[in-house]
């Protein structure tokens, strides 16, 4: 097998609160190879911040340590802020939650997407033009031209998504990180948002951590899944196993989901107090 | 006997018409589903039978009350709301006992001392909290806040504007659990907007498929789990719930 993209061991973040320091993640370690790695958990379950330490975007005063958090063989947590810069965005992207919040709402989409290939290479105004206008299209926006000039308010949401996809997937980063990509979406659109980001994974060979409470979105859409609960991973498997799966928890999570075609009276809810103190 | 009843309802946002002659019936102590894609005018129409989006014409009946377009107190106490997002629909620095006890104040009813802790048992809320503010609440239990608030005047209707999909979904099987017992213990009405229509399938009896403003079928929620929505646009709604994960 070859070298996996990404090699993390003993991933812990922490925050100093008032009552001492609090650990939300609790030394997780993965490995991550040219595949879709889906990470899946209630919130407060420390699966986001185990997506924003690997891209060092914890401020102080949160503290990430590691054993290991190696990127390509080179280590992430030895990098200077100069060789982060680099590798955020160039290599590694990150897809937020909520186009809303995340586009620059004073720059024209157009503008944004250029912006990010500009900063990790030299190009000459027209050439990057003309590669934006080829990966809106490659997001399957109909009228690039148009989307082009327009501001983010004046998208919807599951264009905005596509636009952040664009911008994410526009320096060819070996790494994507989705962090609820689609949960901002309408459900009609979300299989779209998803398709899209599955076919442009696949043909360029990325790496793909996606980052959801969906279960049943994970299982279908990733190869390996990690489920995780107050900052540590209970349980891991092929995606297709999920049925199988062992841990009280990750049963509870999977029944609690109501169906199309529900007959249950009542959903089964999640006793948390029986892994609390274990 | 027919708890709402709304005949040929248009509502417009300024020069937009959202939503167009809308006709729907709901029967005493049924839950009724709205779904659609965003922009359906969905929540409009909750918003409308409110009193929150004033700009509408039509007719307007709750148990056979027409409603006029003025704040109307008994229509407050008949007729309650539960929106979206806890986390902007809760008073940040009021406590769970300020916020449970203002309709009360509100509406000149006395006992807040025994109702408020009532309705916090009665929707699953420990003692402990009801001098907490919103910040120091998990998700669900401000929408379990929330619900509370719209409870505490005794409404027979209650209009959920997607009460779960801000939430987890363990936490959100244990909402809709809530608000499935609420239901049956005081023979609520349930209005329901959502674009989960596996929420429809588990909470509601009957639901009806938006677009642009239009209702355009009307069906048994044994339609939807069976799969057999008449309306090619119910269909497509359905397939794509069932598939929105590509294969």
């Amino acid at each position: 097998m070859i070298a996996p993209l990404l090699d993390v061991k003993d991933l812990r973040v922490r925050f100093p609160t008032a009552t001492g320091p609090a650990e939300v993640v609790r030394g997780i370690s993965f490995t991550l190879g040219r595949e879709r790695l889906g990470i899946v958990g209630e919130s407060g379950s420390g699966k986001s911040m185990t997506g924003r330490s690997i891209l060092r975007l914890i401020r102080p005063p949160g503290v990430v340590t590691a054993q290991r958090l190696h990127f390509e063989g080179s280590d992430l947590l030895a990098a200077s802020e100069r060789e982060m810069r680099r590798i955020r965005g160039a290599r590694i992207s990150m897809v937020m939650q909520d186009p809303k919040f995340s586009l620059n709402p004073v720059m024209t989409v157009g503008a944004q997407i250029g912006e990010a290939l500009a900063v990790h290479e030299r190009l000459p105004r027209r050439q990057i033009r003309q590669r934006v206008l080829d990966m809106l299209e490659a997001v399957q926006i109909r009228d690039p031209e148009r989307v082009f000039g327009l501001y983010p308010h004046e998208v919807s949401g599951g264009m905005g998504q596509r636009v952040m996809i664009a911008m994410m997937l526009i320096p060819e980063p070996a790494i994507l990180i989705a962090d609820e990509p689609t949960s901002a979406l309408d459900v009609s659109v979300q299989g779209e948002v998803l398709k899209l980001m599955n076919d442009l994974i696949t043909r360029k060979g990325m790496g793909l951590i996606f980052i959801s409470h969906d279960l049943h979105l994970v299982s279908a859409f990733c190869d390996r899944i990690l489920v995780m609960f107050r900052g540590e991973v209970v349980e891991e498997c092929k995606a297709g196993e999920l049925d199988k799966a062992t841990h009280p928890y990750t049963r509870g999570l999977i029944a609690s989901v109501p169906r199309l075609d529900e007959d249950r009276a009542e959903l089964p809810v999640l006793d948390r107090s029986q892994w609390e103190q274990a | 006997m027919t708890a709402i009843a709304l005949r040929n309802l248009s509502i417009s946002y300024g020069e937009t018409l959202v939503v167009e002659n809308l006709d729907l019936d709901v029967a005493e102590g049924e839950c009724f589903g709205l779904v659609g894609e965003s922009g359906s005018g969905k929540s409009t129409v909750l918003r409308g039978i409110t009193g929150l989006a004033p700009d509408w014409s039509g007719s307007i009946e709750l148990f056979g009350t027409p409603r006029g377009k003025r704040i109307d107190r008994s229509f407050a106490a008949l007729c309650q709301m539960v929106f979206q997002d806890p986390y902007g629909s809760l008073h940040p620095r009021q406590t769970v006992d300020a916020t449970l006890s203002e309709p009360l104040a509100i509406h000149g009813i006395r006992g807040a001392d025994r109702l408020v802790p009532e309705m916090m048992e009665a929707c699953g809320l420990a003692q402990h909290f009801r001098f907490r503010l919103p910040h120091q609440l998990s998700g669900g239990q401000r929408q379990r806040v929330a619900i509370a608030r719209a409870l505490m005047l005794k409404p027979k209707i209650l209009l959920l504007d997607e009460p779960t999909s801000a939430l987890d979904v363990s936490v959100q099987a244990e909402i809709l659990n809530l608000l499935k017992r609420l239901r049956r213990e005081q023979n609520l009405t349930y209005i329901l907007v959502t674009h989960d229509l596996a929420v429809v399938s588990f909470l509601c009896d009957r639901l009806g498929v938006m677009r642009q403003g239009r209702v355009v079928e009307v069906a048994d929620v044994a339609a939807l789990k069976s799969n057999t929505m008449q309306h090619p646009y119910s269909r497509e709604l359905v397939e794509k719930s069932a598939n929105r994960i590509p294969a």
